[in-house]
């Protein structure tokens, strides 16, 4: 709409017609208080905090229900507006209990905020005050229901946000309350949505309830370790006897990619650090038992069969496993160790995207690749395969939210009836795993057309679908791990005949992109190279080995024969994962990097205890491409970042590792602060500090910074804003390199749904705790209706 | 779930008059309750689907208003008005007298299962005060003599 002018508080504003008052208030810097209202949730009207005086006008009204119109002036303080105001928090007061000191909320509650504004904190209601005992509705979710203020952002998050609709208002009037799905309790996606969104304390999670209070904590913006989708959370953390102890996540400042957004991963399973049968200790197999040891004595031990190893029988007989879960700098510096210090190509990792063929099928049209935000701004998009709503919530939200609120066109193309197709204009069923034949139905193929026909989506409308999606411009074609190798090739070669359409290939796990973009592979380089093509990192790190490695299956396959003398496996659990018989790895000096016992490290002849992402610092590449910082909040004494164990093991195999980090180059001295305690974390906001005003002090072999700058300056689609990502902005990334056709088979997606998360979310206990809640209730959606 | 023909016939007009399904809640839980007694988890339940509504939905809308229940009542349900006109004219003594004679308090129901007594806003009948409703039938100008015919009258009539 055209902009008005309107006036407010003597100040000339000017802003598009149909702006709700409100928001036309912020825009201008002025600040109207507001319970009820909030930015993208339908209206409600209830608290009337937000009353303000327009001229011409009879009574106060509504800021936040008020549109503007041209020639309006407002006034929103008063004497008059200070004692509407006050009246009100008066009245939410009358039934408030006086729980502020034991109140979760308490220090970052928006009754208390106002009281304090408007001061009414003297009650003139004498009766006695309606209690209720608090519920635990799951898990998860607990309702205080005294402290509630009604202002029913909870009741429209959960519906409108999430697609849920797990809240409703039973009663009315004075004896309104908020009520749970399932009666006593709550059957739903168990994101705390609705207890982030609360303003006061009456929605609180079993994660943190009464475990301390806002200002006792350090906060911390991090990348949530969990599923692809890259979501910032803030982590609160405290000292604790065995380091420091992460108690929240939330997204305190909603400046992430997901905005208001986190699924119940991001949340609240960060309790995997502290469970007991975390590793803190190095272990070494002696007398056939894992038995506990010194750090120094197992990196020296791994370090020197390593080397023995290559001297004696050459680097391939070496293998070496990596991790979706570590930063980009540690799977960057880990293929440059086995490549360099133990010169294999026999690395890999566990896949779950065919990032290769993704790089091929888009020949070096890297901007091609869409966003995380410009998913939730795109005026239509295609999705095959995948469910969004299990394996990637903030996609799934993002998608939901851009139907929502800008009628973004949907359309789903999946053979499962997932929720998603709640908000598509088109869904298309074809038969069970036949998503790539309608890829090359979308592609041209006609003869598809009848072998896709289903009852619900007979032939005509898939050509109708096509029809449809060949006049969008601007679509993003988002698929799953169903579209691979030369299926993929097809479905990029289709998007490319439509203007502007961008792609997202999905996933699963927190840095399963950044694994594949850094080259954890055996026949590619970082940035998709292949080996023969790999002049540029053979001019900066000196000769490398030039076969074509073993992928991991293969490396598997010639263990038993005596063909793999050792085999490092870091952050990952093949044997837990993949359907491998541990016999077959019987005659390997196997070495694991991990936080807990896995299936894998129970066959491991040394144990070194790493730390998680919450623990270090460094960068994550989501699905998409974004590329975000990962700072150190958690610490558990006795462990490791994989970062450091790597350059102690090259440096405990006789490598120089200043050949392997570029580190001390400018000889400084500077004071990094304490790594360690009650100031943990103190060094890497300094070397932030240091990086942003253009200082490098990069002075450790530790430091993943300085391998940040070889990347940046290595890896193809990885030139990005230093300062931008430092300051804690996602910065795109993309597929530039030529890429490579792979075995599709080599694929196998995780599987996780919302409430699993692979090794992490077996030692989670709130997590195991929703999934007994929920045992009895039929999988698939948690929403009637 | 199985509601009588007359129901369903209702049912199918009155979704035909409006465009959204959920527009003939109000009027359809009130039929159904006329049919079952009270609306219990298995009517939510269908209403609910037949209506693409969450039971949470339907549950809301039956506590929102009192003439709706989801608890079974007594046969004849006795409502007696203490709002202001009635108010005045005694209408709290008529409540008072109905509790003595019947034995039980307000939102409660008799061991026999033939009264229920709830003490209820302004029924629309004030020129006529004090009014008491029994299910969807008036009585009005009450003293505690004509209550006193007035539940005979049930009493007789309900357990013929
Ligand atoms: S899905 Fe559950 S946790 Fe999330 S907003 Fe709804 S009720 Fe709250
Ligand atoms: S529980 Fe919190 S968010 Fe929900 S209505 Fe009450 S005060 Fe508002
Ligand atoms: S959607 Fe993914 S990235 Fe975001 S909070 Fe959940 S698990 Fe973490
Ligand atoms: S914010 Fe406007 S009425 Fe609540
Ligand atoms: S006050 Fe009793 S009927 Fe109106």
């Amino acid at each position: 709409m055209a902009d008005v002018n309107i006036t407010i508080d003597s100040k000339p504003v000017r802003a598009p017609g149909g702006t709700l008052l409100i928001e036309a208030c912020k825009k201008a810097g002025i600040e109207v208080p507001s319970f009820c209202y909030y930015p993208n949730l339908s209206l409600q009207g209830a608290c009337r905090m937000c009353l303000v005086k327009i001229e011409k006008m009879p009574k106060l009204q509504t800021a936040c229900t008020t549109m503007i119109t041209e020639g309006m002036t407002v006034t929103t303080d008063s004497p008059e507006i200070h004692q509407a105001r006050k009246g009100m928090v008066e009245l939410l007061l009358g039934n408030h209990p006086l729980d502020c000191p034991v109140c979760d909320a308490g220090g970052e509650c928006e009754l208390q905020d106002m009281t304090f504004s408007y001061g009414a904190a003297e009650s003139k209601f004498i009766d006695i005050k309606n209690h209720r005992d608090e519920q635990q509705w799951s898990p998860v979710v607990y309702f205080d229901r005294p402290r509630c203020i009604l202002c029913y952002r909870c009741v429209r998050i959960c519906g409108e946000g999430m697609d849920v609709w797990a809240l409703g208002v039973e009663n009315r009037g004075v004896n309104s309350i908020i009520a749970p799905n399932r009666q006593d309790h709550l059957e739903c996606e168990e994101c705390g949505m609705c207890i982030d969104i609360c303003p006061v304390g009456a929605l609180t999670s079993g994660a943190y309830r009464y475990k301390t209070r806002p200002w006792e904590m350090k906060h911390v913006d991090t990348t949530c370790t969990h599923c692809a989708d890259g979501c910032k959370t803030t982590l609160g953390v405290r000292r604790a006897p065995a380091g420091m102890e992460i108690v929240r996540g939330d997204n305190r400042d909603k400046s992430g990619i997901n905005g208001d957004f986190l699924c119940i991963k991001g949340r609240y399973a960060f309790d995997f650090a502290h469970h007991q049968q975390r590793i803190k200790q190095p272990l070494i197999r002696k007398n056939a038992r894992l038995t506990p040891a010194s750090w120094e004595e197992a990196l020296d031990l791994v370090g020197k069969r390593f080397a023995q190893v290559r001297d004696q029988e050459g680097g391939t007989r070496i293998g070496v496993i990596g991790s979706n879960r570590t930063t980009n700098e540690e799977n960057y510096l880990l293929q440059k160790f086995a490549r360099l210090v133990l010169k294999t190509n026999n690395v890999d990792h566990h896949r779950t995207a065919d990032f290769p063929a993704f790089a091929a099928a888009l020949a070096g049209r890297g901007d091609r690749t869409a966003t995380m935000r410009e998913v939730y701004h795109a005026s239509a998009i295609l999705l095959i395969g995948n469910d969004p709503t299990n394996r990637h919530p903030l996609l799934a939200w993002q998608i939901r939210n851009n139907v929502r609120l800008h009628r973004s066109r949907l359309y789903v193309i999946n053979s499962e009836p997932i929720k998603l197709r709640r908000q598509a204009s088109f869904f298309a069923q074809p038969p069970a795993g036949s998503e790539a034949r309608a890829v090359e139905f979308l592609a041209g193929e006609e003869g598809a057309a009848d072998a896709l026909a289903t009852s619900s989506t007979p032939a005509q409308r898939w050509r109708d679908l096509r029809e449809k999606l060949r006049s969008e411009q601007n679509l993003i074609i988002i698929f799953g791990s169903e579209i691979r190798g030369r299926d993929l090739e097809k479905l990029v070669k289709f998007g490319s005949t439509l203007a502007q359409a961008k792609f997202v290939c999905l996933s699963d796990y927190a840095n399963s992109r950044g694994a594949a973009d850094m080259g954890l592979y055996p026949d590619l380089l970082p940035g998709y190279l292949p080996l023969n093509q790999g002049t540029k990192f053979r001019d900066d790190w000196g000769e490398l080995p030039a076969a074509t490695g073993l992928d991991l299956g293969e490396m598997i396959g010639i263990a038993n024969e005596g063909g793999l003398r050792a085999l490092y496996v870091v952050g990952s659990n093949p044997l837990g994962r993949l359907p491998i018989d541990p016999f077959l790895l019987s005659k390997t000096f196997i070495v694991v990097q991990d936080m807990f016992p896995t299936e894998t490290a129970a066959i491991a002849d040394v144990v070194l205890p790493a730390a998680n992402a919450y623990e270090k610092s460094g960068t994550f590449t989501n699905t998409c491409g974004d590329l975000q910082l990962v700072r150190k909040a958690g610490e558990i004494t006795g462990t490791k970042p994989d970062f450091e164990i790597i350059v102690r093991l090259a440096s405990a195999a006789g490598f120089d590792i200043r050949k392997l980090v570029p580190f001390g180059k400018r000889g400084t001295h500077a004071d990094m602060g304490q790594s360690r305690g009650a100031q943990a974390g103190e060094a890497d906001r300094h070397a932030v500090w240091l990086e942003a005003h253009g200082l490098e002090p990069k002075l450790s072999p530790f430091d993943p910074m300085a391998i940040l700058d070889e990347i940046e300056r290595l890896v193809p689609g990885y030139e990005v804003s230093r300062s931008n990502l430092l300051a804690g902005n996602d910065q795109h990334t993309t597929v530039e390199g030529p890429g490579m056709w792979h075995d599709p088979a080599l694929i196998i997606p995780a599987r996780d749904d919302l409430f699993t998360s692979g090794t992490l979310g077996r030692y989670s206990r709130l997590l195991n705790s929703v999934i007994e809640h929920r045992q009895g209730v039929p999988a698939g959606e948690v929403v009637a209706g | 779930m199985k509601f009588s023909p007359q129901f369903e016939q209702r049912f199918e007009e009155m979704v035909s008059h409006y465009p959204t399904r959920r527009s003939v809640l109000v009027p359809t839980l009130l039929y159904a309750q006329d049919e079952t007694g009270y609306l219990s988890d298995e009517v939510i339940r269908e209403l609910a689907e037949r209506l693409e509504l969450t039971e949470l939905e339907v549950r809301n809308v039956i506590s929102y208003y009192s003439m709706l229940t989801t608890r079974p009542r007594g046969k004849y349900h006795v409502q007696v008005c203490t709002n202001i006109a009635c108010l005045l004219r005694g209408g709290e003594e008529i409540f008072e007298h109905c509790r003595q004679t019947l034995g039980i308090g307000g939102g409660e129901t008799t061991s026999d299962g033939l009264f229920s007594l709830a003490e209820v806003e302004c029924i629309g009948a004030c020129s006529w005060a004090p009014a008491v409703q029994v299910n969807y039938d008036f009585h009005e100008n009450l003293t505690r003599e004509e209550m006193d015919k007035i539940l005979g009258h049930y009493k007789k009539k309900g357990t013929q």
